[in-house]
């Protein structure tokens, strides 16, 4: 395996709803990162689609055998491609997903499993969501694939970890949003503290996309960066501006950082195990009153 | 204000402008145009609104119409003409007092009874919008929006008057933080200084008319609306429980003026309910 290898994030603007000029801008993305050397290119959530797509689900959902996704994974040849689009299962389920194409295949497809459904969010109502994370190899060491909301939860970047993953890829299609701060968005500073967070704890690389652009007047921040695991930004994208960023991605530097701060290392699993099944047990036992005050309650 | 409420209102104005410029562009572009067009009425709302398209668009591709009533106060044209001359933006003077005497003398006489200020004040702001949307279309341009979220929260506006435009920068800014925004943009000291007025009649100023001050409602705004708390729990905390109440009031009363007509449901897929596309849908 490479030390290095050269990473491109392409912070892309998708057109909303039309997937065969998305699926264009994202070719033409990825040969400009093959000219620049890259290994890996890749793209934010929702890119082939764009990101409030509501009742155009119907529409613009493709299964991976789609000659649209198939043109993109037949693209990743000589060039690892990270795209994200509406997975529409042979169920007709409807999911987000992201896939990662190497050597003109689909590697891995990862269906988000936390759907924001609040405030000015509202996945929930048009997509199901997907049920596991799990890492898988790639030529750079084993990866593990979080969409946007996924980030929010504490357990999915540790589960991938202990999966095994060294590389975390992030697309997103994160708002720009509370202009109140000095240092930028308040959405992009809870971002840059969050994963510097996970890379230094877990000891990872993480590769963050963000979209840019605006859908009825939301903007989309983009600030993509790349973090490495003893938690610096050794490259990121401006705001509010498509850009092709690429940087050199040292594989070796987790070797070090995990030697120095072991704390993979020290994690016990077991005893969360242990502990999750003793809070399921306890919660289901106070959710559902016992059989006899269940009964009582009912009566007329 | 409170000086911890006062820091929360502060904006990063570089950013803020930054964010509303790309907006402006983007959505513009988006739909087709290259150009806007909008309503420079010398207050500090349309003149935050002509700096940032200027910003987004260049001077050539922006147009602001001045519209004044015969009782207009003449340091509003004044004030607009600073900012265009500032700008060095295509303007144009379209004065409103003879479609709108015209109007209220024939419907005076059918009526029977003079109309209230009130609504001479909303036949002047519908007037505006007509014509702004007429100039639109000659222009081949978007209309913007020049309502604050102080005002559009307040429902102190002309339902489809001054609250009609295509896309609106500034609806998602209080109105200190239109104020710090003007600061920075290099909005003419006049029109940073003198008291908001609709300028529908004379004297007219926002604040005696709502009974308020835009600080008063800002502060309490921020709190019921971006921090969700209740009009009890502001109560509580100190705020006059009369401020609180009427602020709240209007609120409620006015979310009418926020949202497009309802529609009866009678089928199995509705406009405005679930049938739901953004409206960039295709763009």
């Amino acid at each position: 395996m490479a030390r290095t290898f050269k990473v491109a994030l392409g912070q892309v603007r998708p057109v909303l709803g039309d997937v065969a000029a998305n699926v264009e801008k994202h070719l033409a993305w990825a040969a400009r990162a093959r000219e620049e050397g890259a290994s890996l290119i890749v793209f934010p959530e929702l890119g082939l689609t764009g990101y409030q797509v509501q009742d155009l689900t119907l529409d613009v959902a493709r299964p991976p055998a789609h000659p649209d996704i198939q043109r993109l994974v037949a693209a990743s040849q000589d060039l690892d491609i990270v795209f994200s689009f509406v997975e529409e299962s042979d169920e007709h389920l409807f999911y987000v997903a992201c896939a990662y194409a190497a050597e003109g295949r689909m590697v891995a497809l990862h269906r988000k499993v936390f759907l924001p459904t609040y405030g000015m969010f509202d996945e929930g109502r048009y997509v199901a969501p997907g049920r596991r994370f799990a890492a898988f190899p790639t030529r750079f060491g084993r990866a593990g694939m979080l969409i946007c909301e996924d980030a929010w939860h504490l357990t999915s970047p540790y589960l991938l970890a202990l999966d095994g993953a060294h590389l975390l890829i992030l697309p997103a299609s994160s708002p720009a949003r509370s202009v109140q701060d000095e240092e930028g968005f308040g959405s992009q500073s809870f971002w840059r503290k969050l994963l510097e967070v996970y890379a230094r704890l877990l000891g990872v690389h993480i590769l963050f996309v963000n979209r840019v652009g605006f859908e009825d007047g939301v903007g989309f921040f983009g600030g993509s960066f790349v973090m490495a695991p003893d938690g610096e930004r050794i490259a990121e994208a401006p705001v509010l501006q498509e850009a092709l960023v690429t940087a050199e991605v040292d594989l070796t530097l987790l070797r070090r950082v995990r030697y120095t701060t072991p704390i993979l290392r020290d994690e016990k699993p077991e005893l969360v195990l242990r502990a999750l099944e003793r809070w399921l047990v306890r919660r289901d036992a106070s959710a559902f009153p016992a059989r006899d005050e269940a009964e009582e309650g009912c009566r007329p | 204000m409170r000086a911890s409420i006062a820091r929360r209102l502060q904006i990063n104005a570089a950013l803020t402008t930054d964010t509303l410029t790309a907006f402006l562009r983007e959505e513009v572009e988006k739909a087709g145009f290259d150009r806007v067009i909008f309503g420079l009425s010398g207050g500090i709302d349309s003149a935050v609104v002509a700096y940032l398209a200027t910003r987004a668009f260049g001077p050539k591709r922006v147009r602001a119409v001045m519209m004044p009533y015969r009782t207009s106060h003449p340091s509003s044209l004044a004030d607009a003409r600073a900012v265009v001359a500032a700008l060095g933006i295509p303007s144009v003077v379209i004065d409103i007092t003879g479609p709108v005497d015209a109007y209220f003398k024939q419907v005076d006489e059918v009526l029977g009874v003079a109309a209230s200020p009130l609504r001479r004040g909303n036949r002047m702001a519908r007037e505006r919008m007509c014509t702004l949307f007429d100039l639109s279309a000659h222009d081949q341009a978007l209309v913007l929006g020049t309502s604050n979220k102080t005002e559009l929260l307040l429902g102190y506006g002309t339902q489809f008057g001054d609250l009609a435009s295509a896309i609106n920068p500034i609806g998602d800014l209080y109105k200190c933080q239109v104020r710090q925004l003007a600061r920075y943009l290099g909005v003419p000291q006049p029109i940073l200084d003198k008291p908001p007025s609709a300028d529908l009649w004379a004297d007219q100023t926002d604040e005696k008319e709502l009974g308020f001050t835009y600080d008063e409602a800002d502060e309490v705004l921020f709190q019921l609306v971006d921090l969700r708390l209740s009009p009890d729990e502001l109560i509580a905390d100190g705020y006059p429980p009369a401020l609180v109440t009427a602020i709240a009031r209007r609120v409620q009363r006015n979310q009418y003026k926020r949202r497009t007509p309802v529609i009866a449901k009678v089928s199995g897929r509705t406009v405005g309910l679930d049938f739901r596309y953004l409206r960039d849908w295709g763009l």
